[in-house]
């Protein structure tokens, strides 16, 4: 500010005026009733952005019918997105900020799991509520738990007891390849506990490091313990890069691959040589329209809504996030946190995959698990055919780790 | 951990994928050392130069069908963007203090990712490895991707054409004066301009190269770049920034290091690396090969 040309008093005039001016855009026309905000944090740019921005595209789907439909008696909603960054300390001064600045009423979304607990940790200490949408068991147990938090995305133990059921054998040997961070452990946790169920054998387990772009240094080791089954546990474009490389070394001939989470970006991004024959998990795939009608009320919406795609995944979970929310938002008439915390408890809804209802206990969502494998490209009937539905685990609450277990007292 | 399982197959195994891993990071930091061995600048875009290396490659892929056609139009068409770059954005530097390029360079690595999320979006793009080079060898100790082994193969190619365009010819010479000293060069009639020009371009063409070859092994995604630009940094250091001798004996041995680091201890394969280049700085703060006070 050497020049002299932008002086002090000027300065101070020209924030004064901007102040002005955000007052106007503030300022709310008498009558008009308040739009519903919901502050959508979650890591558009990174690794997961693809996931990310799926959610985001299904979410606004959402608001978009709600808004369609009349809204809450001519409220209409609108959907506040924010880059977490994929980092929890951003993620929570975001948070804090669409809660503060934005005044959002409610918060859905985050898709890491230590961003996830992290956004909690703001919601809970503000009384907002909110729904997650990423993987996590940590978000169901009493430490973490409140009123206000409630949970949409399947969570590890309801994955890993899916694949390993349909996989898993007594007797057979799996090698576990395990990303070195919370998303990773909970995997491992929950299949380990899976195969003791069952019977299946540790052959071996490898933790790389989270984000590693070459696996090859580990493929040795793993190949040397003759596994039946390689387990892969991690995420993103780890999880590209890692069965891409696995089938590069030819593990695919000697051993099955299987992942907690079969990912539709991710085998996409990868190509359908990589991940032919994989089997995973999925809370969703968008084929279940060929059995299940609000799957394909679902699809046809998104294939209106943006040029004939179909969802994904990630993004059925922003979707029934936040169609049950405003469902809920309908059902109590009204904002209030504790009404719509009421409302949400007893919902009961079906809007993308067949019935769902939050717990009691924990506010975990009730549902199917699917099962799925990466078909062959000679199988594929078009792009977006990817998989094969193996089996559709229905929702039940025998399926979920008990109350007593996560520590909430009745 | 299962020592009984650690035979000598798996430990010579890992040795092998320890030096097939080093010739990727041999090829990621030849084009940093040239660069900056030659025209003294640190180049930050060098990650997302390998990065555009690999989008050049796929979109060369998908028009010709060919992944020969990849491997050589790939290079060459970001081998240009680097003459234009040079030209036009290096050079008006000159003579300036070397952070200024330093930070265009840093600028230029964001600029390059935010324009290949608008052209391909920001979502990954598979990359099939050639039919001709899929399969596994098997080396009598275990099996090996074949594609791994002709990446070998490119990047000792590459090494041996390099040495004998430095050493062995006239423009070789002129090159080596250069880095020495280009006022004498200057003053005996030498257009140094020129031969910077073409220098930049060769640094950047090789940091595409890495792009290609990497592109069959890893997803092709806007931020590929990031974890190469800190290993690519991470072998010149070690080497001793400059020296080309010494970017492909660190390439070598960081790759040796990260690869038995992940039959002991795997959760340390990423940490392994720095912490190697820390010890060796420890040592030797010029780097393996590089001469002392040699630097920005």
């Amino acid at each position: 500010m050497g020049q002299g040309t932008l002086s002090r008093r000027t300065l101070v005039a020209g924030m004064a005026v901007a102040g002005a001016l955000g007052g106007i855009g503030r300022a709310r026309p008498a009558g008009a009733a308040e739009t519903i905000r919901i502050g959508f944090p979650t890591p558009v740019t990174g690794p997961f952005g693809a996931e990310a921005k799926d959610q985001v595209r299904s979410a606004e789907l959402a608001i978009k019918q709600f808004n369609d439909a009349g809204g809450l008696d001519g409220r209409i909603a609108e959907l506040l997105v924010r880059d977490d960054k994929l980092n929890p300390g951003e993620a929570a001064t975001r948070t804090l900020e669409l809660i503060e600045k934005d005044r959002a009423h409610f918060i859905v979304g985050a898709l890491s799991s230590a961003v996830q607990l992290s956004v909690n940790e703001i919601t809970r200490s503000r009384k907002v509520l909110y729904v997650s949408i990423s993987q996590s068991d940590t978000i169901n147990e009493a430490k973490d738990f409140s009123r206000t938090t409630f949970h949409e995305a399947l969570n590890p133990h309801m994955t890993t007891a899916a694949v390993a059921k349909h996989t898993f054998k007594k007797g057979v040997k799996v090698a576990y390849l395990v990303a070195d961070y919370a998303y990773g452990h909970e995997m491992l946790r929950g299949f380990k506990r899976a195969a003791a169920a069952i019977g299946a054998e540790t052959a071996g387990e490898i933790l790389h490091p989270f984000g590693a772009a070459d696996y090859s240094t580990f493929m040795p080791r793993l190949r040397s313990m003759r596994p039946d089954i390689l387990c892969i546990c991690n995420f993103g474009r780890d999880q590209a890069n890692s069965i891409k490389q696995a089938n590069d070394f030819g593990l695919k001939k000697v051993a099955r691959i299987v992942v907690p989470v079969l990912l539709h970006n991710q085998r996409l991004a990868a190509g359908p040589d990589a991940f032919e024959g994989v089997v995973g998990a999925s809370n969703y795939y968008w084929r279940l329209e060929d059995t299940v009608p609000s799957a394909k009320a679902f699809n046809d919406a998104f294939r209106a809504a943006y040029g004939g795609a179909v969802p994904t995944d990630y993004g059925a979970y922003g979707y029934a996030a936040v169609r049950s929310l405003l469902m809920a938002l309908k059902a109590a008439g009204s904002t209030d946190t504790g009404k719509v915390v009421d409302a949400l408890e007893t919902l009961k809804y079906d809007v993308a995959k067949g019935p769902e209802h939050y717990r009691a206990c924990d506010h975990q969502a009730v549902q199917s698990v699917l099962v799925i494998e990466a078909k062959r490209k000679s199988e594929m009937a078009s792009e977006a055919d990817l998989f094969k539905i193996l089996e559709v685990e229905p929702g039940s609450e025998a399926a979920l780790r008990s109350c007593d277990e996560l520590g909430h007292r009745a | 951990m299962d020592w009984g399982s650690l035979d000598l197959e798996l430990i010579a195994m890992q040795l092998f994928s320890g030096v097939a891993l080093g010739a990727v990071f041999v090829m990621l930091a030849l084009g940093l050392s040239i660069i900056f061995g030659m025209l003294g600048i640190v180049n930050f875009a060098h990650g997302n130069v390998f990065m555009v290396g690999a989008y050049a490659g796929v979109f060369v892929m998908e028009r010709t069908g060919s992944f020969w056609a990849a491997l050589l139009l790939g290079p060459l068409l970001v081998g240009a963007l680097g003459l234009l770059v040079e030209r036009f954005l290096i050079r008006p530097l000159a003579g300036r203090p070397p952070d200024d390029a330093l930070l265009l360079t840093f600028g230029l690595g964001y600029v390059l990712v935010e324009g290949v999320r608008i052209l391909f979006g920001s979502d990954g793009l598979p990359f099939a490895t050639p039919e001709e080079l899929s399969g596994v060898a098997d080396l009598g100790v275990g099996f090996f991707p074949i594609y791994r082994i002709f990446v070998i193969g490119v990047v000792a190619l590459v090494l041996v054409t390099l040495w004998v365009g430095l050493e062995r010819t006239k423009l070789g010479l002129i090159v080596r004066a250069g880095a020495r000293d280009p006022e004498i060069l200057r003053v005996l009639g030498v257009d140094i301009e020129h031969l910077w020009l073409w220098v930049f371009g060769l640094g950047i063409a090789l940091a595409a190269l890495g792009g290609v070859l990497a592109a069959p092994m890893r997803s092709v995604n806007p931020e590929m770049g990031n974890v190469v630009l800190g290993e690519a940094f991470a072998v010149t250091v070690i080497g001793g920034m400059g020296s080309l001798l010494g970017s492909v004996v660190a390439g070598l041995l960081v790759g040796i290091v990260v690869s038995m680091t992940a039959l002991l201890a795997p959760e340390m394969a990423s940490i392994a690396m720095f912490a190697f280049m820390a010890l060796v700085l420890l040592i030797r703060p010029q780097g393996l090969f590089g001469k002392p006070g040699f630097g920005v």
